[in-house]
């Protein structure tokens, strides 16, 4: 069954894009903010009135949606977020769900509760065959894109100044503060590229997931999975968590449908017993 | 096993903190009172009762052991499916002897699942916790010939209480059931926290390894606090069950655990009043703000959690705590001491 | 001779306010809808349409003002039933309606029984429902009469081998049975039975599993609002292109979503009691009207569903002259007929269900939006599934 591997592995890289925004700001700034899925969906609509209201071609609309989920993140931050940082973790969480209750009657209101779809483009639609597997041109696309991010992120986070100083603050925050590092500003700037991924995330999304006003309360979870088993030290362990809860979703639907998400559960419960840090925690107990 | 106090000072002050204080009293004379004051609401307090006892075990958790679960709902959802299914094949007839049943059997699932919160830091406790909640979900979707599936559980009839109190449409005889019950535990909570148990419990809290040190098992206490809290979360879900005489896939959801999350913070942890002020004052603006607008109310709502955390809930604890000091009686040589 | 005057006043009063209090007391009716959470939509649209019917009849019927009092349930049981407990009890509603999925509508069964008010279902499609208390009403539909009717069409059009595909809870397990019943005893063959979870739908898995079973046709049921996700991933899997039939009973191509699905959904056969495009002038009306009032967005058969529903209390009402108890007021319904922009319905008196004309009809492009353009009727049709236990 390829095809359903293949499902699987762009399931899980747009699971991926979604949710490594969520990870670095968990790993970086200690907050816990349900509220991401919120800026996914922002994501999601800007690129459906992009698109289908006022004819942007698709693939510009996803730069479009980037940008926008950006600019919220950096707004949203300045004059919200930053109030709450050195609170409990229970006051994020209250918080941030406060925060996603807003923005899903917000877009509730504005945009109605309809499901929305995208227009894409006719050649990206349908599948063609490759050796016998079915290759859904879309998913395609998505696993493209989403390779691409992982790569350019990777780089970043290795091989430029702005990817050490990121690395140094998560790593210790008031140590890297000592050795002269703007932590504030790294923790905007990470805000936004996390909350911009998003927004890209939930435009890419909006052709498999699905896109309603309470698409941050459905996928919550699933962000929360990822980052858990994936641990916050890294990229690569969100990444090969995504992939496998990817796979494993889309497997489990298929052999067992009855049991629906039993088995993205499953696997996460028994990874988190065995390594209860995250597949790739580097064992700082938080 | 017991810990006799070596020093009587320190059990003095111990037990002082145990007394009845006013405010107390006050608010069980006040719960009370609303049985006669106001049966046109005795439906939605009902619904404040089961949450308020549901916060509770979130409590006895959160605030006194530190573990944060956003799976409750667990324990709610078998607790409620136990009473249900109990009622629903006439196994026991008597309400409160089935309440007792499936709050027991909630505790056993607890006791069982209670190694998986032992490890980890506080995200992992959250998605393991939540990974178990929605774990039974899928189950009970599974075995819908038992449980009814997405379509809930249908047809539970619920025997008049001790034979005669009939649960009646207009929730009267529910209300005063559910008041007692949520007392009976409260009263039971409150004693075990104030016992040598519940002290050590705010030691393992405090600092792990340091109660170790002493001699505290770290791992026992979490399982025993764990498994009570699964009881009494299972207590609530069974009373949900018995009222609305409906069991539903969704008391395992997500929102429910998360729903008590935020009233258990809205009232404060580690006083066990949190949790019942905490329903008391959510499920009230929810039901004002969506008689108001039934469409949009979420998004007020959202905007009071967010000025809360805003304003800082230090703050109005502080502000609630200058008022409280204004009353005399045993509070004022509370704070001294 | 004051004391005369003042007792004619008194009495002039009493007289007045006796008659004008009889007149004058309004009449309420509890709309229960999930106006958040997963069926959101439903609910809007059936608010949107009581709301015009009354715009367009007023609130004064048989000498009474109607008051319609909206609650939003959230799609969660317990709060329908507790919601409809305060409705009854502490406004004193006469009918409670609405009821956006099943267990909503069975949840509030035995309230309805217990306190003598009429319920009216007006979106929840399940047969029983109206089984379970002598109080209760349908103007929506059940899922067995789209079903049989397409599963007649489907044997009749050359279709062999099908995989049924449906959400898993009880309006999908009747969709299901209802068809694969009519099927095999016209000859056809049912090769695949795939359910799918109701709260997270995934298709991919499911479609996979119909590609891999070679069919002829895929029987979808899904509930209104989750049609458009489905069509996306039937369209990515390319489903169409090999030559998969796309049959069911109409929600998978739901009026609300579908002009938005993509053209891979024409050529769609679905049998349905309600399309916008039907040809009639009170449909015509309709659409008109609730497009006017809805900023341009098409009503769906969630939204006739509602509209039909309020006409009912509103002839009942008429007819009673004013008395609103349930027995009174279900005694009225039973039997009632009139011409819905659905087509001609009529209340069941034996089962208190909805029999109404089911339409065949294939998705097209028309005026360069995607309708469901009706082809073929089936008069009169009752629900098959109570109908057989007779």
């Amino acid at each position: 069954m390829l095809t359903i591997l293949f499902d699987g592995i762009a399931y899980g890289m747009l699971l991926f894009v979604l949710a490594c925004g969520l990870a670095v700001t968990l790993g970086l700034m200690n907050f816990v903010n349900l509220a991401h899925g919120a800026f996914a969906m922002a994501g999601g609509y800007v690129a459906f009135v992009a698109v289908n209201r006022l004819g942007v071609p698709f693939l510009l609309g996803l730069p479009i949606a980037f940008l926008a989920s950006a600019l919220l993140g950096i707004l949203l931050e300045q004059t919200l977020y930053v109030h709450v940082y050195g609170k409990s973790h229970l006051d994020q969480v209250l918080f941030s769900i406060g925060l996603v209750f807003m923005a899903v009657a917000a877009v509730d209101y504005t945009m109605g509760s309809s499901q929305v779809f995208i227009e894409v483009p006719d050649y990206l639609k349908g599948q063609f065959k490759f050796f016998g597997v079915g290759i859904g041109r879309y998913r395609l696309l998505v696993i493209a894109i989403c390779g691409l991010i992982t790569a350019a992120l990777q780089l970043v986070l290795s091989h430029t100044r702005f990817g050490s100083r990121l690395r140094a603050s998560v790593d210790d925050a008031r140590v890297a503060r000592g050795l002269g590092i703007n932590v504030g500003a790294v923790f905007a700037a990470t805000f936004a590229a996390g909350s911009g991924l998003a927004g890209l995330g939930g435009a890419l999304g909006v052709e498999i997931l699905g896109l309603d006003p309470y698409f941050p309360l459905k996928f919550m979870i699933y962000f929360l999975i990822v980052v858990t088993v994936g641990g916050t030290s890294s990229i690569t362990g969100p990444f090969v968590a995504s992939i496998l809860l990817g796979i494993a979703d889309v497997a489990g639907k298929y052999y067992v449908p009855k049991l629906g998400a039993f088995a993205i559960y499953t696997v996460m419960i028994v990874v988190l017993i065995w390594r209860p840090q995250g597949l790739f925690a580097r064992g700082t107990a938080k | 096993m017991s810990s006799r106090l070596a020093e009587p000072e320190v059990a003095r002050l111990v037990m002082r903190r145990a007394r009845w204080g006013f405010f107390e009293i006050a608010f069980w004379l006040a719960a009370l009172a609303t049985i006669f004051l106001f049966p046109a609401r005795h439906l939605i307090l009902t619904e404040v009762a089961i949450l308020g006892l549901f916060a509770l075990s979130l409590d006895l958790i959160l605030g006194y052991a530190g573990i944060i679960s956003l799976g409750q709902a667990a324990f709610f959802g078998f607790g409620a499916y136990c009473a249900g299914l109990l009622a629903k094949h006439a196994l026991v007839t008597e309400p409160v002897l089935a309440l007792v049943i499936a709050g027991f059997a909630s505790a056993v699932l607890g006791f069982f699942t209670s190694f998986l919160v032992l490890r980890g830091s506080d995200l992992t406790r959250i998605m393991v916790t939540l990974g178990i909640a929605l774990v039974l979900r899928e189950l009970a979707n599974r075995y819908d010939g038992l449980t009814g599936g997405a379509d809930g559980l249908q047809g539970i009839e619920i025997a008049p209480l001790f034979g005669r109190f009939r649960f009646d449409m207009f929730g009267h005889t529910g209300y005063v059931y559910c008041l007692a019950v949520l007392f009976f535990f409260f009263l039971l909570a409150r004693r075990t926290v104030n016992s040598p148990f519940g002290l050590s419990l705010r030691a393992v809290k405090g600092n792990p390894l340091r109660a170790s040190a002493v001699g505290i098992s770290v791992k026992g206490r979490l399982v025993a606090i764990y498994t009570v809290a699964a009881g009494y979360a299972g207590v609530a879900g069974a009373l949900l069950a018995q009222t609305t005489q409906f069991a539903s896939l969704d008391m395992f959801s997500f929102e429910r655990s998360a729903d008590v999350l935020l009233m258990l913070i809205l009232g404060g942890t580690g006083y066990l009043y949190g949790g019942v002020v905490g329903a008391l004052i959510f499920k009230l603006m929810q039901d004002w703000l969506a008689g108001m607008t039934p469409q949009y109310w979420q998004f007020w709502i959202g905007l009071v959690l967010v000025s809360i955390v805003l304003v800082g809930r230090e703050r109005i604890a502080h502000w609630l705590a200058a008022i409280r000091r204004r009353i005399p009686l045993s509070l004022a040589r509370r704070q001294a001491a | 001779m004051m004391k005369r005057i003042l007792a004619g006043l008194v009495g002039a009063a009493a007289l007045a306010f006796a008659g004008g209090a009889a007149a004058q007391q309004p009449m309420k009716i509890g709309l229960i809808l999930p106006m958040t959470g997963g069926q959101a939509s439903t609910g809007k649209q059936i608010d949107a349409a009581v709301r015009l019917y009354m715009q367009q009849h007023g609130d004064i019927v048989a000498g009474r003002k109607i008051e319609v009092i909206l609650k939003d349930d959230g799609t969660v049981p317990d709060n329908t039933k507790r919601l409809a407990q305060e409705l009854i009890v502490n406004d004193h509603v006469d009918v409670i309606a609405g009821f956006g999925i099943t267990p909503s509508a069975l949840a509030a069964a035995p309230l309805a029984t217990e306190a003598k008010v009429t319920e009216i279902v007006m979106a929840a499609g399940t047969s029983i429902i109206t089984e379970r208390s002598p109080y209760i009403a349908r103007t929506s539909f059940t899922l067995a009469q789209s079903s049989v009717i397409i599963a007649d069409w489907a044997a009749k059009n050359g279709i062999k081998k099908v995989a049924t595909l449906v959400s898993d809870y009880a309006p999908g397990a009747d969709a299901q049975n209802s068809f694969k019943e009519r099927f095999t005893a016209a000859g056809g063959q049912v090769v695949e039975e795939i359910k799918v979870p109701l709260a997270s739908p995934d298709f991919s898995p499911a479609l996979q599993r119909a590609v891999d079973a070679t069919s002829d046709a895929i029987f979808v049921f899904v509930p209104a609002g989750q049609g458009g996700g489905f069509a996306k991933q039937y369209a990515e899997r390319g489903l169409d292109k090999a030559g998969i039939k796309l049959i069911g009973p109409g929600d998978v191509t739901d009026d609300d979503l579908l002009n938005n699905m993509g053209d891979a959904v024409i050529g769609a056969v679905t049998a349905h009691l309600y399309s916008a495009a039907h040809p009639s002038a009170a449909n015509k009306d309709f659409v008109a009207a609730y497009k006017k009032l809805m900023n341009g967005q098409r009503p769906g058969f969630m939204a006739v569903g509602g509209y039909d529903g309020i006409h009912l209390v509103y002839e009942a009402l008429k007819k009673t002259g004013g008395k609103s108890d349930g027995d009174a007021l279900i005694a009225a319904m039973k039997g009632m007929s009139w011409e819905s922009p659905r087509g001609p319905i009529s209340i069941d008196p034996d089962t208190r269900d909805i029999i109404q004309n089911i339409y065949i009809r294939r998705v097209e492009k028309v005026g360069g939006e995607l309708y469901n353009v009706e082809f073929a009727t089936f008069e009169a049709v009752k629900d098959p599934i109570k109908a057989a236990k007779k």
